[in-house]
């Protein structure tokens, strides 16, 4: 396991944002890199090379990356479809989405489709409140959410496999 | 009523996003008034003048938080923007900061020049990471133009400011949790004292202040903080964007002068557009999801029989027994189909999501806050629930080392002080409550004035 040279150049890049010997600060932003880079989420194999680079204790990774929830501590399918379930989401129908997306999917909240293609997750508040209900779906955010959109999305994701292969 | 609009004034130009288009509507101009006409003290003095106060929740007036900022020699200082942006009902800086991302960078350089920092860091949450690279493109665009760098406009001042990605928590929206984060830790609060003005990132004294206020910066210093003053009611003073959403017909962020009535913003044209679907206001949480949710009765009027205002005091006239707080400007409106219990609970869940876990109280309360209105809304509470919940909540908020705390035992408390007929139905009723909803009942009939 390890970075690519221009990976590698992305690090150091981010290294020198701060102050020298602080590259300690420098671990959020290489645990999203690392994510992105081994498949979606962070295996101890992969926690342990970010401490390597970044030269901490491991147990140090450990326990920054079971603290925030934006970092996946086991597999995830291809897409991921995280949708808020909170407050302001739920007053314009979120129930309803995590429904549909079930019924036409058949997984519950945590759960992966068989074919590794889908994972439905439900997050707490993605700052969305005025264009719910939505979810994240890695770097975007869908938004006004409606059965025809999902139906859309799910197609979508479908046929970039489809032409992918 | 105002209509001025000070941040968002540019916001329907086609391709203010990018630099030569803002450049040209007249922006970076208090970058050159402010280095090369006004000394560090002269700004942080016009920033007190303007009254402006803190945009992220807390309402601390900006000028005096600038003015506690300790100046050893030789230790650098550090201007941390919070975009966390997390409290729910609030998207109004993701929305500043995706359309005018030149108008926070602009921002920042003249606050670091009053301040005396010359690096400076916008700790954003790590979903928001599209507008991460919509600032990473705005801050090289300022590069390439001298506005950041070295030696800007040949002052021999120098400025850098770079974009951290948080990963997901919302605890980080507290000073010191980002602090930590941008520290590469989990995001625990710090003990106060010291204060970051002291001891801040790395040690040294930093400011930490939310995007919007950093924005506010820009108008104070082109027209003047006498002039910012000027606009709002009494110490309110200014602009405040305000993020609108729930049960109404036109959802957004809206820039309102803080001298409009809470039902001018609900029901006018120009802002809400009155409540969708042509039902009626059951309840509304005017600041972000930690506010006290006030009925509809009590959000129009104060216990004084006065309009309420969108301004930091009329919001909270009646402190928490019948008023709520301006907060962060997340407006969070429920229609009379809402229930309140349901949308308590599912408030009470993300407390019990975010808790760092530190303190006890907040750790183990959330979760028991959380499991009792999961109860009480499924029709298998007894009434007993309600004292407990009301306990609870008592024992959290003040016991824990920062606001989230409070933040969780205020909506829950709010919720329980003035629906108490709702939580009550839900457990006299445990077949009805499960098909059907309470309803508006007498929330919104007038309420008797107290003199």
């Amino acid at each position: 396991m390890k970075f690519s040279e221009e990976k590698i150049k992305e690090v150091e890049r981010i290294i020198s944002r701060y102050p020298e010997g602080k590259q300690k600060s420098a671990l959020l932003p290489v645990l999203h890199l690392a994510q992105q880079e081994f498949n979606g989420w962070l295996s101890t194999d992969t926690m342990n090379y970010v401490a390597s680079l970044l030269k901490l204790e491991p147990i140090h990774v450990y326990e920054v990356a079971t603290f925030y929830s934006m970092y996946n501590l086991k597999p995830v399918g291809k897409y991921m479809f995280e949708v808020c379930q909170t407050g302001p989401c739920m007053l314009n129908g979120s129930d309803e989405t995590i429904k549909y997306i079930y019924e036409k999917l058949g997984i519950k909240p945590g759960e992966t489709t068989a074919d590794g293609l889908f994972t439905l997750k439900t997050v707490e508040c993605l700052g969305a409140c005025g264009y719910a209900p939505m979810m994240q779906m890695g770097k975007t955010y869908r938004e006004h959410l409606t059965k025809e959109k999902i139906d859309a999305i799910i197609a979508e994701c479908r046929n970039e496999i489809a032409s992918k292969n | 009523m105002s209509k001025t609009k000070l941040l968002l004034k540019n916001i329907d130009v086609e391709g203010i996003r990018f630099y030569e288009t803002y450049r040209r509507e007249g922006g970076y101009r208090s970058v050159e008034k402010a280095l090369k006409t006004m000394s560090p003290d002269g700004i942080v003095d016009e920033v007190k003048k303007s009254g402006l106060r803190g945009r992220g929740g807390a309402g601390f007036p900006t000028g005096l938080k600038w003015s506690f900022l300790a100046k050893p020699t030789g230790v650098p200082r550090y201007l941390v923007v919070n975009a966390d942006e997390s409290e729910p009902g609030t998207f109004k800086d993701r929305y500043l900061m995706e359309f005018l991302p030149h108008l926070l960078i602009e921002g920042i350089i003249v606050s670091s020049f009053a301040l005396g920092c010359n690096c400076s860091y916008i700790y954003i949450r790590g979903e928001y990471l599209w507008i991460a690279e919509i600032l990473e493109q705005a801050i090289s665009e300022a590069k390439n133009k001298g506005w950041l760098g070295k030696n800007i406009l040949g002052t021999g001042f120098d400025c850098e400011i770079h974009v951290q990605l948080g990963a997901g928590a919302y605890i980080c929206g507290e000073e010191t949790a980002l602090l930590e984060s941008l520290e590469g830790k989990r995001g625990n609060p710090r003990i106060k004292p010291p204060f970051p003005a002291v001891k801040g990132l790395w040690d040294c004294p930093t400011v930490v202040n939310n995007v919007e206020t950093i924005a506010a910066v820009v108008p104070i210093i082109n027209d003047g903080g006498y002039e910012y003053a000027k606009i709002g009611i009494g110490k309110s003073t200014g602009t405040k964007l305000i993020s609108a959403c729930g049960n109404i017909n036109k959802q957004g962020v809206y820039e309102i002068g803080m001298d409009i009535s809470v039902e001018e913003f609900i029901y006018s044209d120009e802002y809400c557009g009155g409540i969708a679907n042509g039902r009626k206001l059951k309840a509304c949480i005017p600041g972000g999801s930690s506010v006290p949710i006030l009925p509809a009765n009590l959000l129009l009027k104060t216990t004084k029989g006065e309009q309420r205002m969108m301004t930091y005091e009329s919001l909270s006239d009646g402190g928490f027994a019948t008023g709520s707080m301006m907060g962060s400007g997340g407006f969070i409106v429920l229609d009379d189909k809402q229930c309140v219990v349901k949308h308590t609970y599912t408030l009470a869940r993300f407390y019990r999501h975010e808790s760092c876990g530190q303190c006890s109280p907040c750790r183990e309360g959330t979760g028991w806050m959380e499991k009792i209105l999961l109860k009480i809304e499924n029709g298998k509470g007894n009434m007993s629930d309600i004292d407990l919940l009301w306990d609870i909540q008592r024992r959290i908020e003040g016991n824990t080392i920062c606001p989230l705390g409070d933040a969780a035992a205020w909506p829950v408390a709010a919720a329980i002080r003035h629906f108490r007929d709702e939580f009550e139905w839900h457990i006299t009723h445990p077949e009805m409550c499960l098909k059907k909803n309470f309803g508006i009942a007498n929330y919104a009939k007038p309420i008797e004035t107290v003199v």
